[in-house]
């Protein structure tokens, strides 16, 4: 399976938002990308709206995981920081990879323990097809059917590149 | 129930995840570093409006205090309420034990209700290992302080300041000054100190309350304070214990003090821009002068603040740990 090109995605992702966004009359959203792959798509995707100076908030999302005993808290990842309030603001939520759904819905509920956003648009560059929630992204770069032993990796955070990962037969 | 591999410490899973925290002896660098890491990112959730993440949703945590302590049992109810946990606080000095009940008679009950966490302080050393050792399999277990042996979320907390101050423990003099004999901080500090690679850690006190082989620990000892002082980036004052001395080990407070109270001076002798850190309870006049513990130079109620994002890491990782290994061994029983 070839795998698209991320900048090309950007590009129509970038109108695709310009387009939703206007069409919900959102004017001035902040934009908050979800550690680690979502910051630098949401940076890719802020400089392709010309918006690069704009503040991003980042969040990590470990806290508020449904699974983290099986995958930890990874303290490797850098703290969340929102540089601006979220109550009463229209938000742009943006992921690199949508799969099971559960990241976005840890993500809303860190979100809301920062305050009451008036809206949350989302945005995932990938998605994978295997929801686990009704959760799905307003702008999307391109879905993608995997094989059961398949994943997807970002690469980044300049340039972004996609790679896919056969995983190791389970024991 | 498998008995406990004589190869594995107790307080680590088969995957090196922490599942009990006893004590800093035997703990790898990464993982000290790891529960910092992770003290840090709760220390943005402690400066939110809303203090509390879900992580330990729907778990019990019992605080069983069978000494006295107001800071730590505090900050223990505090780092699981914003934990999202349900929090019960026992003092048993004043409760079940005086009534004749033993330890373990005591614990039973408390398993009996539920528990998923208990924190432990007693005045012997050792009770949170045999706690940790009888209570049934999942429960983990968390050392708030044994006798003279250990206080590890102290240590730890004492190392989150430090790295917040100095950036790390590479390059740093960090003295450890008072009665170091009773100390179950110092215990934890001078491990935690030599785990994370700090190259000079010294202990200052009278010959009476330096134990007796305290270099085994790689410290220097100094019954000098200037000496022992001298260019330090860290100065961690300790509490005279008074309540567990037996025996004439000071001439008198007015003595000790006169020789090794911290007073602005004597901190003069230090880097100028040394920390001056304390577990608390501070005796002012004691060990430390009030202008030294309200100065500009003094982070002792940041350890407070920062003990709570410590607490916050262990209780999390240690359930997190318990939670993998139960997972494991249902895997492997399948």
């Amino acid at each position: 399976m070839t795998l698209p090109d991320p900048a090309v995605l950007l590009a129509q992702m970038a109108a695709d938002l310009r387009a939703h966004l206007a069409r919900r009359g959102i004017h001035e959203p902040h934009f908050v990308g979800i550690h680690t792959g979502g910051v630098w798509v949401a940076r890719a995707l802020l400089a392709q709206l010309g918006q690069a100076e704009a503040p991003l908030g980042t969040l990590n999302v470990s806290f508020y995981r449904d699974d983290f005993s099986q995958h930890g808290l990874h303290p490797q990842v850098r703290p969340s920081a929102l540089p601006f309030e979220v109550e009463g603001r229209h938000l742009v939520l943006i992921d690199d990879v949508l799969m099971s759904g559960r990241t976005v819905r840890a993500a809303l509920n860190a979100l809301f323990d920062y305050g009451r956003p008036a809206s949350v648009t989302l945005v995932c560059l990938l998605d994978l097809d295997a929801r686990e929630l009704p959760i799905r992204a307003d702008v999307l770069g391109a879905t993608l059917s995997l094989a059961a032993d398949q994943r997807v990796k970002l690469h980044g955070p300049a340039p972004l590149a996609l790679e896919l990962q056969t995983l190791a037969a389970s024991h | 129930m498998t008995p406990t591999d004589a190869k594995r410490p107790l307080q680590l899973n088969d995957q090196g995840q922490l599942r009990h925290f006893l004590s800093l002896d035997g703990l790898p660098r990464e993982l000290l570093t790891e529960i910092l890491d992770t003290a840090d990112s709760f220390l943005e959730v402690g400066a939110r409006a809303v203090k509390k993440v879900p992580l330990l949703r729907g778990k019990t945590v019992c605080n069983v205090f069978f000494e006295n302590s107001t800071r730590t049992r505090t900050t223990f109810e505090l780092a699981a309420k914003r934990l999202s946990a349900d929090v019960i606080t026992l003092n048993v000095s004043t409760s079940s034990t005086s009534k004749g009940e033993t330890l373990t008679d005591t614990l039973r009950n408390l398993e009996a209700m539920a528990a998923d966490m208990f924190v432990v302080r007693h005045a012997d050393s050792g009770a949170a290992h045999f706690i940790a050792e009888h209570v049934c399999p999942h429960v983990a277990v968390i050392n708030g302080g044994d006798g003279r042996h250990a206080h590890p979320t102290q240590g730890m907390l004492d190392m989150l300041t430090i790295r917040r101050h100095k950036g790390g423990f590479e390059n740093l003099s960090v003295a450890i000054v008072g009665d170091i004999l009773h100390s179950r901080v110092a215990r934890s500090n001078m491990l935690a100190l030599k785990t994370l690679g700090c190259p000079d850690i010294r202990v200052i006190g009278p010959k009476t309350l330096l134990p007796i082989g305290v270099e085994q620990y790689g410290v220097r000892a100094y019954t000098d304070l200037a000496a022992g002082l001298k260019d330090v980036d860290v100065v961690i004052m300790l509490r005279l214990q008074r309540e567990r001395m037996q025996g004439g080990l000071l001439p008198s407070e007015g003595e000790f003090y006169r020789l090794y109270g911290l007073s602005e001076q004597r901190l003069a002798l230090a880097k100028p821009d040394a920390i001056v850190m304390h577990p608390g309870p501070i005796n002012r006049g004691v060990e430390i002068e009030s202008a030294v513990a309200d100065g500009a130079q003094s982070v002792i109620l940041n350890q407070v603040t920062y003990g709570i994002a410590i607490r916050m890491a262990v209780l999390s990782m240690a359930m997190s740990g318990q939670q993998a290994q139960r997972q494991l061994e249902q895997g492997d029983a399948q």
